[in-house]
């Protein structure tokens, strides 16, 4: 089963070290999936097509600090429990930060 | 006759079905599929025990029957077996139950499933009567008083979260317990306050609801003997159930602690329960729900020791500090020390948030300033506590005590 770990409002407090060791971890238990940190927010762009079938290009979105996105993991775990263990080792879950565990759709 | 044998179906059945899911749940991982099946094992025996009798092992033939329908289940429908094939691969890999002779109990899994901190606070309760008390989607929505629809829905968004983002079936290690069964804890204590002081409604007591709750203890206690708060739960809910039938008058109103009857206290409750506090506090710091357990066990004694209850409120908020805990303090003081002493501990709590929709803080203040002889500002105290109270006896008493200070 797989699921998406958010990585929101991770304090600049995590060292690159916490990362590194975090990262391996999960690949030494074999459930490391992907994951990458994300551009800052202020790198952003949004896109959507009109009505009229424009396509529309804007700066953007901004969020609340706390809030911003700031990387995610993909990790393959048995149930919902192992992945907020594995979410809870995540140096973005301190200081301050949190992360959202979602499971992903799979249609086979 | 066929009443006879409908009564104990029923019987069995209220002790079996909570059994039987959570055995399938263990067996097949997926509580949708249990439900299905635990309901036609029922429909089957409804239909074959009246004709042939009850069976020498009614648990085991219930389980196979329904069983039996699983596996029908899951060849008609292979998209449906492929999905679980995973789950039954994961599940088997930890032995296969036993079903020989008496059913293994696999309750204590799903009583940590329904009150998982992934699900919302509110349907935690709601589940467990629904899956560990066995009750219908119907009669769980008469204990919360919300349309049968309404939690209808409520349940299947909970069993979609679930399935779909896989919520185990699984008893916590026990490093993950104290942060885990406060929450299972809760539930029950959640269902048994909503029974006991009902928030809406014409009844003072829900009988029906306090006693599921005290059920659900009794099981979650034999399950787990050694936890001292599981233990402290039950005391609690033994010791305080024990003074129901004193606790509402002949018209169904309201009547106070040093007001009751005491000789219609349920002795045999309070024998069983008293015990239990002393399990609950050895051997060990106190937990929460060993505490209340202690305080109810004072309230059933005569003369109430006040000081004494001071002492454990003390206690219970260097535990769970708390506006609520603070207030019963308040009026365990007053009692202690007279009314003047209690209401500046109530004005201290004035403006505090989690009090403020509560109808008891008002109350509480109304009846001590009563006590003191200031009819006005009691007044004022049982009006604002009029506003915010939800049964039918409280708000007579309510109004009876307004009438009293105004007339």
């Amino acid at each position: 089963m797989k699921y998406l770990l958010l990585i929101h409002g991770a304090s600049d407090a995590c060292t690159l070290q916490e990362w590194a060791d975090y990262d391996k971890s999960l690949r030494d238990a074999g459930i490391h999936v992907d994951g990458n940190p994300l551009g800052e927010p202020s790198l952003s762009t949004t896109v959507h097509i009109t009505d009229g079938g424009e396509k529309v290009v804007t700066d953007g979105p901004y969020a609340e600090a706390r809030e911003v996105l700031g990387g995610y993991y993909i990790i393959d775990v048995p149930d919902l429990d192992a992945a907020t263990d594995w979410a809870a080792r995540c140096p973005g879950a301190r200081y301050g930060g949190s992360m959202v565990v979602r499971p992903i759709i799979e249609y086979t | 006759m066929t009443g006879d044998v409908n009564a104990s179906v029923e019987a069995i059945f209220r002790e079996e079905r909570g059994r039987l899911l959570a055995a399938l749940v263990r067996r097949f991982g997926d509580l949708d599929l249990a439900e299905e099946v635990t309901s036609e094992a029922i429909e089957a025996a409804l239909l074959h025990w009246p004709a042939d009798g009850v069976p020498a092992s009614p648990g085991a033939w219930l389980m196979t029957t329904a069983r039996r329908r699983a596996v029908d289940r899951l060849r008609r429908d292979k998209t449906y077996a492929a999905r679980l094939a995973l789950l039954q691969v994961e599940a088997d890999r930890s032995g296969p139950p036993v079903f020989e002779g008496a059913l293994p109990d696999e309750r204590l899994r799903l009583f940590f499933t329904c009150a998982h901190p992934a699900l919302p606070e509110a349907d935690r309760g709601a589940l467990t009567l629904r899956y560990l008390a066995g009750l219908t989607t119907a009669e769980v929505a008469r204990a919360y008083l919300v349309p049968v629809e309404t939690m209808a829905k409520r349940l299947v968004r909970a069993k979609k979260k679930i399935s779909v983002a896989r919520i185990p079936f699984r008893v916590p290690e026990p490093h993950e317990l104290p942060s885990r069964l406060p929450g299972v804890l809760q539930a029950i204590y959640s269902i048994f306050t909503e029974g006991y002081a009902a928030s809406a409604g014409p009844d003072l007591v829900r009988h029906d609801l306090a006693e599921e709750a005290l059920r659900l203890a009794r099981i979650l206690h034999r399950l787990l003997p050694g936890e001292r708060e599981v233990t402290g739960l039950l005391a609690l809910l033994l010791l305080t159930h024990a003074r129901r039938a004193a606790r509402t008058g002949p018209d169904g109103g309201l009547v106070l602690l040093e007001d009751q009857d005491r000789s219609l206290w349920d002795r045999a409750m309070i024998d069983e329960g008293e015990p239990l506090v002393v399990t609950a506090l050895t051997g060990g710091p106190p937990g929460p729900y060993g505490v209340q357990a202690a305080i109810a066990a004072l309230h059933d004694e005569e003369p109430t020791d006040w000081p004494q209850i001071v002492g454990l409120y003390d206690v219970l908020r260097s535990l769970t500090p708390s506006p609520v805990v603070d207030l019963n303090r308040a009026v365990a003081v007053a009692m202690r020390d007279g009314p003047e002493a209690g209401l500046a501990l109530l004005d201290a709590l004035a403006g505090e948030p989690r009090l403020r929709s509560l109808h008891v803080y008002p109350a509480a203040r109304g009846e001590l300033l009563r006590r003191l002889g200031r009819p006005a500002e009691a007044a004022e105290a049982f009006r604002a506590a009029l506003e915010l109270v939800g049964s039918e006896p409280e708000r007579r008493h309510l109004l009876a005590r307004l009438d009293e200070v105004t007339g």
